[in-house]
């Protein structure tokens, strides 16, 4: 029997391979987590942590084709299972209840293509950086003098849209619903959940789903109301403090210019 | 009609390895010519395809469920017999012969009883081997229970589900052969007729249920696995659609029908709510283990239970039994419960019921471990009637549960049809005027497993290996023609009465008449009753829908209609035993106490009736019994 | 008591088929829904008119031959019970109560509330069975098998075949069905000869009869009539995988 037949076109096959990618989508989302819980320390940590990432180069683009692949393979199994699950039942019913099938499993595809559309926004948002204007995306030196990408501000002056950070805020929210199925469900697809300690694991889930919430909540709400805040002299909304004419001044001087460049790259 | 018993000579131990060793074998390379049909996959019909497939015959199994496991062996809750002693309490294979014999009233064949005895052990390694899982003990051995009519544990069980755990044994068997290609299964297909050729069995006509299709198969044998006929009453434990049909088209082609009239009626039912009521459901014997059966001394006393002190209560089995108490067989219990309300001190709404009470049990052994034992059961009572038998008593009646009657078999299970064998509840032959608690479950499997693959190739090794015969010959279009027939007198009759309504009139002549108790002048009014009735059946049925395709109300007028024939016949063999024996109680002989008179001088004999044409007084043959290694002796239970 | 029912009927597989609502009358709350049933069909064979055509036999919970969804659950409103043994006493007098077949592509409809389930047989000739010719075993207590094994097998085995999990799944898949099936025999020591080639091979026939996926929401288990777990379904996702990996890697004789 072939493996990848296995994995890949039987039914208990493909949940397995739906729970291994997901594992593995979720071991990225609490590292990735754990990075940007850097923006409560010093900007230096969080920048360098950053700069690390891009100076690993090839290897970078290898992790990062196999996340991409990963998540590929996640939502094209889920859209295959879709299909094949409607084919399942031709003629609906008139007339079914739920009996116990939780409101998160339910509405899997729903927030699975949610989530989808936002990591597709947040990679064009944060990674490939084509949202806003340069003024988004400042550089900064680290203390060792390194010019680095200054991922501090950049994340600061993201969530200081409202609509964004509201964006934000629904998506990582949606995206803990969807783990708190989705990490149970990867257990029982996998074969390792039992009576014995099923209790255990969901409860498990549901803090650890919480936990992940609220971290990234943070984040969006601590930039979204100032409790962090941009230190790079070098960024548009820098202040050195609330009132500084001087900082104010040069901040709406270099909104002005670069949105005349902008201007000027467009005409 | 001769009938031959074909009992081997030579001691009672040694009788069937005897015969086992002086029959002829069918060479293994020749297996696959014969063509074998199974009519029925419970467990009779399932152990023998499955078993005959493995062996290398051509099986074409045939079933009207929707699949074989569906059949009404699922429903058996208490258990399996065995004579392994594994309790070390002096179990024998003896022991369980003796039991069984002394059970049925000395009414059975001696030697089938012990065959019967000797493979039962033989049947738990099987079952176990195909991974049923029966109830064990912490060691991880086997766990035994005891069941009525024997003083020793011998009766293996799965919860309350043993006939289900069995059944689907047989089953995994059974889809085994199929997924092979060695067994050909024919779901949806009701066997209408059976074709005889030169006076052998030589095929069946079949009804796919489904299309409505009338299709003919011929084979080398045919073996009928189709159960008890207890849907005679209309009221009954049995299935709803549990019938005589595939028995009763092979008495009218020559097979006799024996012990028509030995009822089993089970004493722990639920008891009747009203009439719409469309089957009664058993409570399984095993039940009587721990709960305590009793009547309120004083007539119409209708005080709930819990107001009833305890010296106002008759434990009625265990000051008539005391050595076996509430552990009385089935007959004598189901007697007892109705002289209780015969006197007036029933119970319930309808006065048509006794208590079986838990309390002292749970008393002694905590709730626990009652739920443990009968949890399913306890459920089971509180969905029909909404009552929680751990805190009051259940209300059970007697109701029509097993019929120990049929299809007259000789020693390899061949009926007066030569190629023609009948298993399991179908035919006659263990269980003699009244059966114990799981011998049923033993019996079916003995037959389909240890019995009737030794006995086939008897048979089959003189029937020359052409090819079965083809299925234009002129007995198949006959025979297909009379399915026609009778299939459109039904449809185009356009009477105004249900089929249910005949059936229900049927089975209340039946339980008055020909039931618990009996005498000669109900049954002769029975006898005239019954076929008044199945003239109006024939003149003012109405069966709607056409016959090409999923007819119900089709299929059940089919089998009414031979339930008229079988209980007319089933009045009139009650009628002719003059005796009380077993399930077959005639008021006329009895003790001064009530007990059941039996007259061994003139009535221990299997009474075989034959088929003389619709509206002919059939004719009795008697098979006489005779008992060379047991004396018959009253049987007594006190 | 009374109540409406807004009943599927369909004249046979090829047919189409539509909701027709009868009144049931003159009911006692102590009738089961297939006696309620049975009154509405006598009913209308008075009347000349075709009976609902329904699956049913033992009537006492066991064969699984009783389907029927009724408004909007497997065998009615109540847990644990199939549809012969619900009682009207669960429906309140006056009720609109909604019967449809069970629905699933590999359950086709064959009339009215009868549907083909044939499946499930194909996928116990698949792998649901235990090879032990007739004759050849061992002393039943020459294996012992500890209780608690022997329990839990019988918990998978207390099946009854009659399709409900498949009826109440969102995507009609046969898990629950497949892993207690399947689950028994390889809790069992009997079973281990023939483990790996059983989940495989069962699995495939579910997958070919075109059942849907499990999506561990557990419907089926709330719907079976005898609570099946769905611990068993985890089992069979671990035994399908650990069968998988060593078909991969066995070595296999020639």
């Amino acid at each position: 029997m072939n493996i990848l037949h296995v994995l890949f076109r039987s039914s208990v096959g493909k949940k397995v391979t739906m729970a291994v990618s997901g594992f593995i989508l979720f071991g990225f989302v609490i590292g990735h987590l754990t990075g940007n819980l850097q923006i409560f320390s010093n900007p230096d940590k969080i920048n360098s942590y950053a700069h690390f990432l891009e100076s690993l180069g090839s290897a970078l683009w290898a992790i990062r084709l196999f996340l991409l692949t990963t998540l590929v393979v996640h939502v094209w199994l889920a859209a295959q299972l879709t299909i094949e699950n409607r084919q399942a039942r031709k003629t609906g019913y008139r007339q079914q209840v739920t009996l116990r099938a939780t409101l998160a499993s339910r509405y899997m595809r729903w927030t699975g293509v949610i989530v989808f559309l936002f990591i597709v926004y947040h990679l064009l948002h944060f990674t490939v950086r084509v949202t806003h204007g340069p003024e988004a995306y400042p550089m900064t030196v680290l203390v060792d003098g390194t010019p680095v990408r200054d991922v501090h501000s950049m994340m600061i002056l993201g969530f200081q849209e409202p609509l964004i950070a509201i964006f934000y805020l629904v998506s990582v929210g949606l995206l803990s619903w969807h783990l708190s199925h989705g990490l149970v469900s990867m257990f029982q697809s996998v074969g390792l959940k039992t009576r014995t300690w099923a209790h255990f694991l969901e409860r498990t889930v549901w803090v650890v789903c919480i936990l992940y919430f609220i971290g990234n909540a943070a984040i969006v709400l601590a930039a979204m109301t100032g409790q962090v805040r941009i230190q790079n002299p070098q960024a548009v909304g820098f202040a050195c403090r609330t009132d500084c004419e001087v900082c104010g001044a040069r901040n709406a001087e270099a909104l002005a210019e670069t949105g005349a460049h902008s201007e000027e790259n467009q005409s | 009609m001769i009938l031959d018993s074909k009992i081997p000579s030579g001691p009672l131990e040694k009788k069937w390895d005897k015969h086992v060793m002086d029959g002829k074998l069918v060479n293994p390379a020749n297996k696959r010519k014969y063509e074998v049909i199974v009519v029925g996959t419970g467990l009779a019909g399932a152990s023998a395809a499955a078993t005959l497939a493995e062996l290398g015959y051509s099986v074409n199994a045939f079933t009207f469920h929707d699949s074989p496991r569906r059949a009404h062996s699922i429903a058996a809750q208490g258990g399996i017999n065995a004579a392994k002693n594994y309790q070390n309490d002096g179990d024998s294979v003896y022991r369980l012969f003796y039991d069984t014999v002394k059970g049925g009233d000395f009414r059975s064949r001696e030697a089938n009883v012990y065959r019967l005895a000797q493979v039962s052990a033989n049947i738990i390694d099987q079952c176990v081997a195909l991974g049923v899982p029966f109830a064990r003990e912490y060691g991880g051995l086997l766990a035994n229970r005891s069941f009525g009519g024997a003083q020793v544990s011998r009766t293996f069980y799965a919860r309350g589900q043993t006939g289900q755990q069995l059944l689907l044994g047989a089953y995994s068997g059974l889809s085994r052969q199929v997924g092979l290609g060695n067994v050909r299964m024919n779901a949806n297909h009701e066997m209408l007729e059976l074709v005889l050729i030169d006076g052998h069995a030589r095929g069946i006509i079949t009804r796919n249920v489904i299309t409505g299709a009338i299709e003919r198969h011929s084979a080398h044998a045919v073996v009928l696995a189709t159960g008890g006929y207890g849907n005679v009453f209309y009221l009954s434990t049995n299935a709803l659609n549990s019938n005589v049909t595939a028995a009763w088209r092979a008495h009218r082609k020559g097979a006799a029908f024996a012990n028509p009239c030995y009822t089993q009626i089970h004493p722990t039912c639920i008891p009747v709510s009203g009439e719409y009521q469309s089957k009664l459901t058993l409570m399984s014997e095993s039940l009587r283990n721990d709960g305590r059966i009793w009547a309120p001394k004083k007539k119409g006393d209708n005080r709930p239970a819990d107001q009833i002190p305890e010296d106002e209560r008759d434990y009625y089995l265990e000051r008539k039994y005391p050595s076996f108490g509430n552990l009385a067989p089935r007959d004598i219990s189901s007697r007892a419960a109705k002289e209780a309300c015969d006197e007036g001190r029933g119970v319930g709404e309808t006065g048509l019921g006794v208590y079986l009470d838990f309390k002292d049990a749970i008393a002694r052994l905590g709730e626990s471990a009652i739920r443990e034992r009968y949890g399913n059961l306890f459920d089971i009572y509180h969905e029909i009637t909404g009552e929680r038998a751990y805190q009051q008593p259940m209300r059970i009646y007697p109701a029509v549960h097993y019929t120990m009657g049929g299809l007259w078999v000789d020693y390899n299970l061949m009926s007066s049809i030569p190629g023609c064998f009948v298993l399991g509840e179908a035919n006659f032959s263990d269980h003699g005027a009244n059966r114990l608690g799981a011998s049923a479950l033993m019996q079916g499997l003995a037959d389909g497993y240890f019995v009737l693959p030794y006995t086939i190739p008897h048979y089959l090794a003189d029937v020359p290996r052409d090819p079965a015969p083809p299925t234009d010959h002129p007995e198949f279009v006959k025979a297909e023609e009379d399915v026609a027939n009778r299939t459109n007198a039904l449809l185009s009759n356009n009477g105004k009465q249900t089929v249910r309504s005949f059936h229900k009139r049927l089975g209340k002549i039946m339980w008055d008449k020909c039931g618990m108790a009996r005498n000669r002048s109900g049954l002769e009014e029975a006898i005239k009753l019954i076929p008044e009735l199945r003239q109006e059946f024939d003149e003012d049925v109405c069966v709607p829908g056409t016959a090409d395709n999923l007819n119900q109300s089709l299929e059940i007028a089919g089998r009414v209609s031979d339930f008229f024939e079988l209980g007319e016949l089933m009045c009139r063999d009650a009628l002719a035993r003059e005796e009380s024996c077993g399930g077959h109680f005639r008021e006329e002989h009895q003790y001064p106490d009530g007990e059941a008179k039996r007259d061994d001088e003139n009535c221990a004999h299997v009474a075989a009736w034959e088929w003389k044409g619709k509206g002919e007084a059939p004719a009795l043959h008697k098979e006489t019994l005779e008992y060379d290694a047991v004396k018959m002796v009253t049987r007594s239970y006190k | 008591m009374k109540v409406t029912l807004r009943v599927w009927r369909q004249k046979d597989g090829d047919s189409a088929g539509k909701f027709e609502e009868y009144e049931a009358e003159g009911l006692n709350p102590n009738m089961s829904f297939l006696e309620m049933l049975d009154v509405v069909n006598e009913d209308l064979t008075t009347k000349g008119e075709d009976p609902i055509a329904f699956a049913h036999d033992c009537r006492e919970g066991i064969c699984g031959t009783c389907s029927c969804m009724i408004d909007g659950k497997p065998h009615g409103p109540e847990t644990g019970v199939t549809t012969c043994q619900t009682y009207m006493r669960s429906f309140n007098d006056g009720d609109l109560i909604t019967v449809e077949p069970f629905r699933a592509s590999a359950f086709p409809v064959q009339k009215d509330l009868i549907t083909d389930r044939s499946a499930f047989d194909s996928v116990v000739q698949a792998g649901g069975f235990i090879t032990a010719r007739t004759g050849s075993c061992e002393d039943a207590n020459a294996l012992p098998i500890g209780k608690e094994i022997a329990d839990l097998a019988m918990d998978a085995a207390a099946c009854i075949g009659c399709g409900a999990c498949v009826a109440a799944c969102k995507n009609s898949s046969a898990m629950l069905f497949v892993s207690a099936k399947a689950g028994q025999l390889n809790l069992l020591p009997q079973g281990q000869p023939e483990k790996d080639s059983r989940v495989l091979n069962m699995v495939a026939t579910m997958d070919e009869a075109g059942f849907g996926n499990c999506t561990n929401q557990y419907e089926c288990s709330a719907a079976c009539p005898k609570l099946i777990s769905e611990e068993f379904i985890s089992k069979l996702n671990r035994d399908y995988l650990a069968a998988s990996v060593k078909s991969a890697f066995k070595a296999s004789a020639l």
